[in-house]
């Protein structure tokens, strides 16, 4: 390739790839921040409310990505790629700010959980137009032959976007006290997008159309109706269900499983210090990214298919003994207390009138250098302890554990290892979906297998893994932390037998 | 190749029916319980997953059963 080419293929590359990863920064930063949105958004007490609060965090973003695909595909296989993905571009960074400016639940009632659903379903329907028209953009750029390193950059940026979305939010808390936080300082994330998206609407602005959708619009073959032509004919709707259920269904839970589990996993069932996990997740991306482009650059010199498949295979085979040495690492049990470093503090709250609740804080230290905070509140009222729906005492414990550095770098390891599953099935894949279909009704046509592989089947993962290991918790399963993984197992099995029998091993050239 | 694709046909078939049936008498209940993270796995299962996995693989064994994958692309 000539330097000008070169030169023009990275100006390409930079200037979709940002506001790709700005897009997937703004959708991330919602699910980070969930906690903090549910106490200012929805009445803990309102069930109807707290429905919309689990909706608007968990799925609603991801539910609507599909229709997104539907919508802004047409409107890119009409109009062209360029204008669809600004358009994209706008709609995320408007809706992500004004989620920054919302009011509470104090303030205006009713309208804030209504207002923060209706704007997360516009940063669905944006990411899903967002994805598809910047793959779609770029291979169409890429030279015959590299179309695998090329599209491996856009790849990149929905790690890189969760990873910036951790930091500027590690940073915000840094910045000021937890109090401030937790009062204005979480929206600082939200209005961050804004100035971001303005840097990339810039950028983008200055781009020409795709030379293959610019050849294929004056030559007058574009199509009329991509979404007919896409869905409505037998040819191409096979290989919309041979790209779903071969490719992105198994690549969408692997994904989910190793970024956003994984860290779920260790906030939730390992109980690990917050910033603790949000560095060392982030030192696993850092690491763990590069290899994006490595398994992008290898898919071109012996195809997509093994490498998308020999990542999901990995992953079903792996993954149980992965988080059953993550659980053990920090398994309490299987570590010595200095029984005399123990420290118990009590101290009580009032609640209202009648209402008090009780706090004991014990402190821990363990020989291996882990420390652990366990904060037990006993609720009473008029001097009685109270019980719950079950008719339990109502008592509840927080256990905040502090690792030491050797069990942070073998969690480090072993969340790497999963990033690196994520790179083999998610590098090629924009390469190997772009290839399936024809350039007239590109854009429609990958966007929505992509979208509900990764959207659907992926994005609900956290949701579904999270409900199986508190039933199987509940049920006193002795290994309850690993049933969560049966889902993604399940799926990626299921993907990777499709793949392997459905999916030619050649890199298919019928579109060039 | 193409003889085993067009019998796997079949197995998707089956296996959408399949979990159509698991869903419903695994998770029926689900639907009508008064603990919200039972409700809200219903409703993934039910309104999400369920429709997803039976249409599209039973469309997907359909067109391999007929031979429409037999094709290189």
């Amino acid at each position: 390739m000539s330097e000008k080419s070169t030169k023009g293929i990275w100006k390409v590359i930079s200037a979709s790839s940002v506001g790709t990863m700005i897009e997937w920064y703004d959708f991330y930063i919602f699910g980070s921040l969930a906690m903090v949105i549910s106490t200012k958004f929805f009445p803990a007490d309102n069930p109807v409310a707290a429905f919309l609060a689990t909706l608007g965090t968990f799925a609603a973003g991801f539910v609507v990505r599909p229709f997104g695909a539907l919508f802004f595909g047409r409107l890119g296989d009409l109009i062209g790629r360029k204008y669809t993905f600004m358009a994209t571009l706008i709609l995320m960074g408007g809706a992500t700010f004004l989620i920054g400016c919302i009011p509470s639940y104090e303030t205006i009632g009713f309208a804030a959980p209504i207002l923060v659903l209706v704007l997360r379903l516009l940063q669905g329907l944006a990411l899903g137009g967002e994805y598809g028209g910047a793959a779609t953009y770029v291979a169409e750029h890429s030279p015959k032959g590299q179309r695998g390193y090329w599209t491996s950059w856009i790849q990149t940026t929905a790690t890189v976007g969760l990873f910036v979305s951790l930091m500027v939010i590690l940073v915000t808390k840094s910045s000021m006290t937890k109090e401030a936080f937790e009062e204005w300082g979480w929206r600082v994330p939200f209005w961050v997008s804004i100035l971001m998206v303005l840097v990339s609407y810039i950028i983008r602005r200055n781009m020409h159309e795709s030379p293959l959708f610019a050849k294929a619009k004056a030559e007058g073959t574009t199509s009329v109706n991509p979404i007919k032509e896409s869905f409505g004919n037998k040819y191409n709707l096979k290989f919309v269900l041979l790209a779903l259920f071969g490719a992105t269904m198994g690549q969408g839970v692997v994904w989910y499983t190793g970024q956003f589990y994984a860290m779920t996993f260790l906030k939730n069932i390992q109980s690990i210090d917050a910033s603790q996990v949000e560095i060392l997740l982030g030192i696993a991306l850092v690491l763990g990214t590069p290899f994006f482009v490595v398994f992008g650059w290898l898919s071109d010199k012996i195809g997509r298919k093994s490498i998308m498949l020999g990542g999901m295979l990995l992953a079903v085979l792996l993954y149980r003994p992965i988080y059953q040495k993550m659980y053990e690492t920090t398994d309490l049990s299987l570590k010595q207390e200095i029984a005399e470093k123990m420290v118990v503090i009590p101290s009580s709250k009032e609640v209202d009138a009648t209402k008090l609740d009780s706090i004991y804080t014990t402190t821990k230290e363990f020989t291996d250098g882990t420390t652990v905070e366990e904060v037990k509140t006993l609720h009473f009222e008029n001097g009685k302890l109270m019980v719950d729906d079950k008719g339990k005492d109502k008592v509840e414990t927080k256990i905040t554990k502090k690792i030491n550095d050797s069990d942070r770098w073998t969690l480090i390891f072993l969340v790497f290892i999963q990033v690196i599953f994520v790179t083999m099935a998610y590098g090629p894949i924009a390469a190997f979906l772009v290839e399936m279909f024809p350039v007239k009704i590109r854009y429609t046509s990958m966007s929505l297998p992509y979208h509900v592989g990764n959207g659907i089947f992926g994005g609900l993962l956290p949701a579904i893994s999270t409900y199986l290991v508190t039933t199987s918790k509940d049920a006193g399963e002795a290994q309850f932390y690993l049933e969560g993984l049966w889902y993604p197992i399940i799926i990626a099995g299921v993907s990777f037998i499709i793949g392997m029998i459905y999916i030619d091993k050649k890199i298919n050239t019928l579109h060039e | 190749m193409n003889t085993i694709k067009k019998y796997l046909g079949i197995v998707w078939i089956l296996l959408s029916a399949f979990f159509a049936y698991y869903i419903i008498s695994h998770f029926g209940g689900k639907l009508s319980s008064p603990k919200m993270d039972d409700l809200i796995f219903g409703i993934i299962m039910f309104f999400i997953l369920m429709p997803l996995v039976c249409t599209g693989l039973a469309m997907f064994g359909i067109f391999s059963l007929m031979g429409e994958f037999d094709e290189e692309y």
